[in-house]
């Protein structure tokens, strides 16, 4: 594929959708360098995040101006000085910057929005965050029935089985799936055992 | 260039207890041809505590002891060694850094990029399978290694570990985002999970950025031998997973352990046998090449060294070099071998072999005649 530019091959592919609109791009490495368009394979991810970051924008998000004077009420560090060095201050910042980090590390995590794993059996609470109680951005509006391990589970069959759709070119079949995943993924589509597990205990 | 740099006959006694531990050398387990090492590391942090960025100096110290305390009395079933990075000399930070048992940043003193940053790290000894690093980058950092692919019984390990030491400590913890870290890319699980693995099949047949780029469609990395933003030296590369929140543990060992790795070492050795029956003799030449580099130079930097290691050692598993019987007790050339030479390459490592402080171009000579000295004799030319 040539530069949307020059005649050059084109090495960076940037997708962005910004109001609905898919914008592509195709630039050769000298043009996306002019144009400030870098990407480094195989980064770091937090390289990467301190990128999109440092940019101010990431693509469909706006980063929220007044939000840049806030500071950590703990540890006093600034969402700036974040965005500087990569770093948090304190456990207490990611309650502080929730609504701003919520949708970096939606990104950095690839769609991860929700820890799914291990907890300490001994859960004290001070210090830690609980869960926010109106949760800023890209939480589900009804919580689903599903433990999210499991909904993760349930997501993953569906994406396996939109690729196979798309491979096999059902695309209209595709594109149910497609709708059915996102409903799923904003809550829209609550999804529930058909029976109970048992009710996990030991974990608060 | 200083040619005459003295190479005293090293303190095999010093040596050998150096060769004991390195769990990641060992050559042991499954997998062993292609897989050099499973590694599981957990991220924590102590709850109510700063991140290094914003603590003092006072805070890293109170940090330290309190880890410190609580790791020595944990109970955990292993026989630990603790050491005080900050005080530590930075030739002996330097050898833990290559012998895995230490980040680069944290022997550095990442947190704050001080040298005085009060930070340390328990070891498992002799093994060296199991190393916590106190106050680098996160307050704690539980890091279990196994040799070959089993990254099962590494995960059980740092589970076992993360168990004992939370049973004492308070971590940051929310249960909406996990385990909270410093770096907002290791929240959640805290986890990283990884193999090292030798692919010269793969380089050599122009293979290997296929892996990479499905590596990356996979949510994985693929780093180099000394981890972030490090070359693939010595076709050592590292493949592990990059993000941390949404994904279970289980969910990623299984991924890793029963699919993916078992692919690549697949792929590593489909490559192997293709090379062998497409392109023996080129093959041949580059592995005897390495083999005549390794015991005829005398000036080797680390990077050729294991470049030329790396090769020796295709060469070895292929049957394209072979071991000659020793007529008397004496060390064979195994993959074992080469494992240690290549650590014992390393700078510091040399420097330990030499028994002082020399300078880069010193090491080049000192590499090349440890190798000579090693390899001299091992091999058999048919």
């Amino acid at each position: 594929m040539k530069c949307d530019h020059c005649d050059r091959d084109a090495t960076v592919h940037e997708v962005t959708m910004r109001n609905g609109v898919r914008i592509e791009k195709h630039l050769c490495d000298q043009c996306a360098a002019q144009r400030g368009v870098t990407v480094q394979p195989n980064a770091p991810i937090n390289e990467l995040l301190k990128q999109f970051m440092t940019q101010g924008i990431t693509p469909g998000i706006q980063v929220v101006p007044q939000s840049r004077q806030s500071a950590c009420p703990t540890c006093k560090l600034t969402f700036a000085e974040f965005k500087q060095q990569g770093m948090l201050g304190c456990p207490d910042c990611y309650r502080a910057f929730e609504g701003q980090l919520l949708p970096l590390l939606e990104r950095a995590q690839e769609g991860g929005q929700e820890h799914a794993g291990k907890r300490p059996r001994r859960m004290t609470m001070s210090g830690s965050l609980t869960p926010a109680p109106q949760p800023v951005l890209a939480a589900p509006k009804t919580p689903p029935a599903l433990p999210s391990a499991d909904r993760e589970r349930v997501l993953a069959t569906m994406r396996k089985a939109l690729e196979s759709a798309v491979a096999q070119e059902k695309y209209e079949l595709a594109a149910k799936i497609r709708d059915q995943i996102k409903g799923v993924e904003d809550g829209a589509i609550p999804l529930v055992p058909a029976t109970r597990p048992p009710t996990q205990g030991g974990t608060p | 260039m200083n040619d005459d740099v003295p190479f005293p006959a090293p303190n095999e006694g010093d040596l050998s207890a150096l060769e004991r531990g390195a769990e990641w050398l060992k050559g042991e387990g499954e997998s062993t041809d292609v897989v050099f090492s499973s590694r599981v590391r957990l991220a924590r942090n102590l709850a109510n505590t700063r991140f290094a960025i914003k603590a003092t100096k006072a805070d890293r110290q109170q940090t330290l002891d309190t880890c410190r305390d609580c790791i020595m009395k944990a109970g955990l079933d292993v026989s630990l060694a603790w050491a005080d990075l900050h005080t530590m000399n930075p030739l002996d930070r330097s050898m833990l850094v290559e012998r895995h048992l230490i980040s680069k940043p944290h022997s550095k003193g990442r947190g704050t990029n001080q040298a005085d940053d009060p930070r340390g790290v328990a070891l498992s000894a002799p093994d060296e399978r199991l190393a916590i690093m106190v106050n680098e980058e996160d307050h704690l950092r539980i890091q279990c290694i196994r040799s070959g692919l089993a990254l099962s019984q590494a995960w059980r390990d740092a589970d076992t570990v993360d168990d004992k030491l939370e049973a004492q400590l308070d971590y940051a913890f929310s249960p909406r985002l996990g385990y909270l870290t410093a770096c907002p890319t290791n929240v959640g699980t805290g986890l990283r999970m990884g193999v090292m693995l030798h692919l010269p099949g793969l380089r050599l047949t122009g293979e290997i950025e296929k892996v990479k780029r499905a590596a990356d469609g996979m949510s994985l990395v693929v780093r180099g031998f000394y981890g972030e933003g490090s070359e693939a030296v010595g076709d050592l590369f590292q493949i592990s997973n990059q993000t941390t929140l949404g994904r279970s543990e289980g969910e990623v060992l299984r991924m890793l352990e029963l699919e993916i790795i078992p692919k690549v070492v697949e792929y590593e050795r489909v490559s192997r046998r293709e090379l062998l029956a497409k392109r023996r003799v080129g093959l041949e030449d580059q592995v005897w090449r390495a083999w005549g580099e390794l015991t005829h130079a005398r000036l080797l930097t680390t990077d050729e060294a294991m470049r030329a290691l790396s090769l020796v050692q295709l060469g070895v598993v292929t049957g394209l070099i072979r071991p000659r019987t020793p007529s008397a007790p004496g060390p064979t050339l195994t993959a074992r071998l080469l494992h240690m030479l290549l650590l014992f390459i390393q700078p510091a490592h040399l420097q330990r072999v030499v028994g002082r402080e020399i300078n880069q171009e010193q090491r080049r000579v000192a590499r090349a005649t440890f190798l000579r000295s090693r390899l001299m004799g091992l091999a058999e030319d048919r």
